[in-house]
């Protein structure tokens, strides 16, 4: 707005509102150079969603494959033993993680 | 040919800056010289769109006027930025009003409750009960939804009267806030004739927000809030009491409302007496509620008076203000609050909206004026509160539903004023107050010039309103 200048917080909500509106969508956009993905969450992985009820029990994968997107592919050492470091070992007996995901423990460092 | 068109709005000014107030949004804006020629150029009715493009960048300032709804093409419907429509469903409450009794030690002649334009026929005195008031307390809670800062407001009749009620309803309240993880704030209105030293304290220790009811000094109190039997005044009786409270309770602003009749029109004084000789921090000024023909009330040339005299007092406020110091003018302060927010109201108040009041029996009325008159029952505090007749009050009590109301600018401000109000005047709480329509339209155009001046003179001064409560 150059002509107009809210004097109220009513006008400043709108205003703002406008600005908004005028600014177009600015997620994932940087505006000093592209976006490069870097993270699980702008990967399709099947196992971060939720189903058609809003639970996990129906997804096309179950949701212990998170743990292989975090354990090794995105390395996310904060909540499963990392693969590239520390416990590459960590999933040995584990071969089919819809049934044998069980087999995946606690490590103690 | 595309004709232009300008929309409902109030145009003012403090020195060289111009402003525009949005109806029905209640956006204040701030009009650049060429917005500005262009809206003095509609004045005269709508004008081609290629008469007005005599700028240079007329074409973006009429853009932005139309943005926001001050100007309209024809064909174009004039559609209000500010949609308001009637709740689905009764919003969740926010206030209760707990008239604690209903008997008062003073006879005020014009008092709605016991003076002659009570709703009601001598109603059998009534005390509210300890349970009562704590299944009050309750319905409030059942009623918050999503609320979590509640008021809980005692009155009466005189509130003290029934003081013995008010600890252990505010202890219930403060016990049910912390289970449910809300807050609670409390307050009274009293006429001070039974204030005590301990019961200040208690009101200061509990930070209760105190409202006194009162005329201003000796000869104009004396003259109407007078004790019943005798019909002694009452001035000598509150006035130690109230330099008391005023003494021990020093951490909450303590206001006075005073009732205004046609007797005593004398602002100025009853201004200066209340805040430089009694210490309150604010005062409001109410003209009497009454039906017409009655001596007291207040009419023509009365509200004249009454008009000028607010406007001295607000040149005060505003010389005050620009020094960076706040005079106690309540009525004043409510509207700048109400215009630096933008307040745009369907309902006059909120009654019946986030507030209800309980009669000290427990029948729930639209607030406290009308809690306890039987034609008003919204319900029981042991039955709860029937969501009905919210639903048809707030119907019948929209905006829209006022024609009367509908080609006035302040319309979003007043919105039709107090439901009781109309209730004694019009036999009709739906029925817009027309016997001061006037008034508040040179009253709401006198803030708006207070506001400008504001804006030009010391804008921080503003930003006190962004946390004071509207009606």
């Amino acid at each position: 707005m150059k002509h107009l200048k809210a004097r109220n917080l009513k006008a400043e909500a709108v205003v703002e509102f406008f600005e908004a509106e005028d600014g177009g969508v600015k997620a994932l956009q940087d505006d000093a150079a592209p976006h490069v993905p870097a993270g699980c969450t702008t990967i399709f992985s099947p196992g971060w969603e939720v189903d058609a009820t809003g639970g996990t029990a129906n997804l096309c994968q179950p949701m212990e494959r998170d743990l292989y997107d975090c354990y090794k592919t995105c390395f996310w050492p904060a909540q499963v033993p990392d693969y590239l470091n520390n416990n590459p070992d960590w999933h040995s007996g584990c071969a089919s993680a819809t049934q044998d995901w069980r087999k995946i423990d606690l490590i103690f460092p | 040919m595309t004709l232009v068109y300008a929309s409902e709005l109030k145009r003012f000014s403090a020195r060289e800056r111009k402003y525009a107030f949005l109806i029905p949004s209640s956006m204040v804006l701030e009009l650049d010289a060429e917005v500005g020629s262009i809206l003095d150029a509609l004045e005269e009715g709508p004008k081609p769109i290629d008469a007005l493009a005599t700028s240079p960048d007329a074409e973006g300032a009429l853009r932005e006027l139309a943005r926001v709804g001050a100007v309209h093409r024809d064909g174009a419907p004039n559609v209000p930025i500010t949609q308001i429509a009637t709740p689905p469903e009764p919003p969740p409450l926010s206030t209760i009003v707990l008239n604690v009794t209903n008997s008062c030690n003073l006879s005020c002649r014009y008092c709605y409750e016991y003076g002659e334009d009570r709703l009601e026929e001598s109603a059998p005195a009534q005390v509210m009960s300890v349970e009562t008031a704590r299944q009050s307390v309750d319905t409030l809670f059942a009623e918050s939804g999503r609320n979590d800062k509640l008021q809980i407001t005692f009155f009466g009749g005189e509130t003290l009267l029934n003081f013995k009620v008010i600890g252990p309803t505010v202890d219930y309240a403060r016990q049910r806030a912390r289970e449910e993880g809300k807050f609670v704030d409390f307050s009274l209105t009293t006429n001070a004739t039974l204030l005590t030293r301990k019961i200040s304290q208690w009101l200061a220790d509990n930070r209760i927000g105190v409202t006194v009811s009162i005329d201003g000094p000796k000869e104009i109190q004396d003259s109407m809030r007078v004790y019943g039997k005798t019909g002694m005044g009452s001035y000598d009786i509150v006035a130690p009491r109230i330099k008391e409270l005023l003494s021990i309770y020093t951490t909450r602003p303590i206001g006075a409302r005073v009732t205004l009749t046609s007797k005593v029109i004398d602002v100025p004084k009853i201004f200066h007496h209340l805040t430089e000789e009694m210490g309150f921090y604010e005062v409001g000024f109410a003209p009497v509620t009454s039906s017409t023909g009655l001596d007291y009330a207040i009419d023509g040339n009365g509200l004249d008076q009454l008009l000028e005299q607010f406007r001295a007092l607000g040149e005060r406020y505003v010389e005050a203000a620009l020094a960076g110091k706040y005079l106690g003018f309540a009525n004043l302060s409510d509207m700048l609050g109400e215009i630096h927010k933008g307040v745009a109201k369907a309902y006059p108040c909120g009654a019946g909206l986030g507030l209800l009041g309980v009669a000290p029996g427990g029948e729930i009325g639209l607030c406290h004026r009308f809690a306890g008159s039987g034609d008003h029952d919204f319900g029981h505090v042991e039955t709860g509160v029937d969501a009905s007749k919210r639903i048809e009050h707030l119907e019948r009590g929209h905006i829209d539903k006022r024609i009367d109301c509908s080609t006035c600018w302040v319309r979003s401000l007043c919105s039709g004023g107090c439901y009781h109000e109309a209730q004694v005047r019009y036999g009709d709480r739906f029925r817009p107050n027309l016997h001061y329509c006037d008034w508040i339209r040179e009253w709401t155009a006198m803030g708006l010039e207070v506001y400008a001046k504001l804006l030009d003179g010391n804008p921080e001064f503003l930003d006190r309103f962004d946390e004071r409560k509207v009606s």
